[in-house]
């Protein structure tokens, strides 16, 4: 069942991420992408574009879209006949993904606070983020790298006007944004825009 | 209090942009400044904790303040609050979406948008690796973390458990020598 399989990897998700919304953003990559498949990568790059570009944490905003749409996906689901049933059942996905994402992490925090805030400046403590702090930027790294791919970028040989545009997009996009301090928003439209007037 | 820290939380979620990080300002402008439930001081306790536990650091914050404000039931208002208009807005969005994917002008849009995407995860990438003072010293972390993940397919939980483990073997090693 869909549901329950949901709920154990968001369970999981949720108790070992460290680092803030992009580091979750590469998990969710990685389990439900990568290794089950639920949902695909170009469907995935389209819920990243929307979870930065709606209010709200990234992490919560993607954990819901990606419920919804790994429900939907699932072939049990999509069986159902009723009507409205596959909707109404990506909506509890949804629901269930975000809550699952979060009730681990609350009773840690209310678990360990105490304690944290005593220890805050101990040596032990730092030491141990001196090795978690750099092992979440190779797994934000990861990520990107994942998405490099031809469901994003369209295929070198087979489609090269759509390869060519898009490496340009990135390289503007990346310099742009990491030198310039582009707004995400605002660049998102944009490149929507120029996808529009070049694709449409 | 717990609707009207509700109701505070679901402002804060529901007029930021720009995930957790962003939320911070408006959070001590609400909490601290304006409604005078925490201090300055508690305040940045509260942050230093959020961001050492797991979770989404915004949730982290507001189940923090709740529960430091009003015990577990408190926290789990705030909670809820912040995370309401994220779940709101994201399932319109992908109901709508849904039935328009299909369609030329949307598929165009977001063959536009992709390339942007990966770009923009490429980003924090670099400026977390300035923050985080990676070096010539302990750049093979990162790298290997992300071979490992990205090749052989390790589950990030496990290069988590690692990474604390090796730091704090690390910590104590280096203890030792001085």
């Amino acid at each position: 069942m869909i549901l329950l399989r949901l709920f154990l990897v968001f369970s999981y998700i949720g108790l070992f991420n460290f680092g803030g919304g992009y580091a979750m953003l590469s998990f969710i990559q990685q389990e439900i992408v990568e290794k089950r498949g639920w949902v695909s990568d170009s469907e995935f790059t389209d819920i990243v574009a929307i979870s930065q570009t709606t209010p709200g944490p990234i992490g919560i905003n993607c954990a819901t879209y990606v419920g919804y749409t790994a429900v939907v996906n699932d072939p049990e689901i999509q069986s159902l006949s009723a009507p409205y049933a596959i909707h109404i059942c990506g909506i509890i996905g949804s629901v269930l993904a975000s809550v699952s994402v979060l009730w681990l992490p609350f009773i840690v925090m209310i678990l360990v606070s105490k304690l944290i805030l005593r220890y805050k400046e101990s040596t032990v403590l730092k030491s141990i983020f001196g090795g978690l702090r750099p092992a979440i930027i190779g797994l934000l790294a990861t990520a990107s790298l994942s998405l490099l791919n031809v469901a994003n970028f369209g295929s070198p040989s087979a489609d090269t006007k759509h390869f060519i545009v898009s490496i340009a997009i990135a390289i503007v996009v990346f310099i742009g944004t990491y030198l310039k301090k582009f707004n995400i928003l605002y660049t998102t439209i944009i490149c929507g825009v120029i996808g529009i007037l070049i694709y449409g | 209090m717990n609707i009207e820290l509700f109701i505070t939380f679901m402002k804060i979620g529901g007029f930021t942009l720009g995930g957790g990080p962003a939320m911070v300002p408006m959070m001590e402008q609400e909490i601290v400044n304006k409604h005078h439930w925490l201090s300055k001081e508690e305040f940045l306790d509260i942050y230093a904790v959020s961001q050492a536990t797991p979770g989404i650091f915004a949730v982290d914050m507001a189940s923090h303040i709740g529960y430091k404000l009003g015990g577990i039931r408190s926290g789990i208002y705030a909670s809820l609050g912040v995370v309401l208009p994220s779940i709101v807005i994201i399932l319109l969005i992908a109901i709508i979406f849904s039935h328009f994917r299909e369609n030329h002008w949307v598929e165009a849009f977001f063959m536009g948008v992709r390339p942007a995407v990966v770009a923009l995860l490429a980003v924090p990438v670099f400026s977390m690796a300035k923050s985080a003072k990676i070096s010539w010293h302990n750049c093979w972390i990162p790298i290997l973390s992300c071979f490992l993940i990205w090749i052989c397919g390790v589950s990030p939980a496990i290069i988590i458990l690692i990474a604390c483990l090796g730091g704090y073997l690390y910590g104590k090693y280096k203890l030792k020598k001085q």
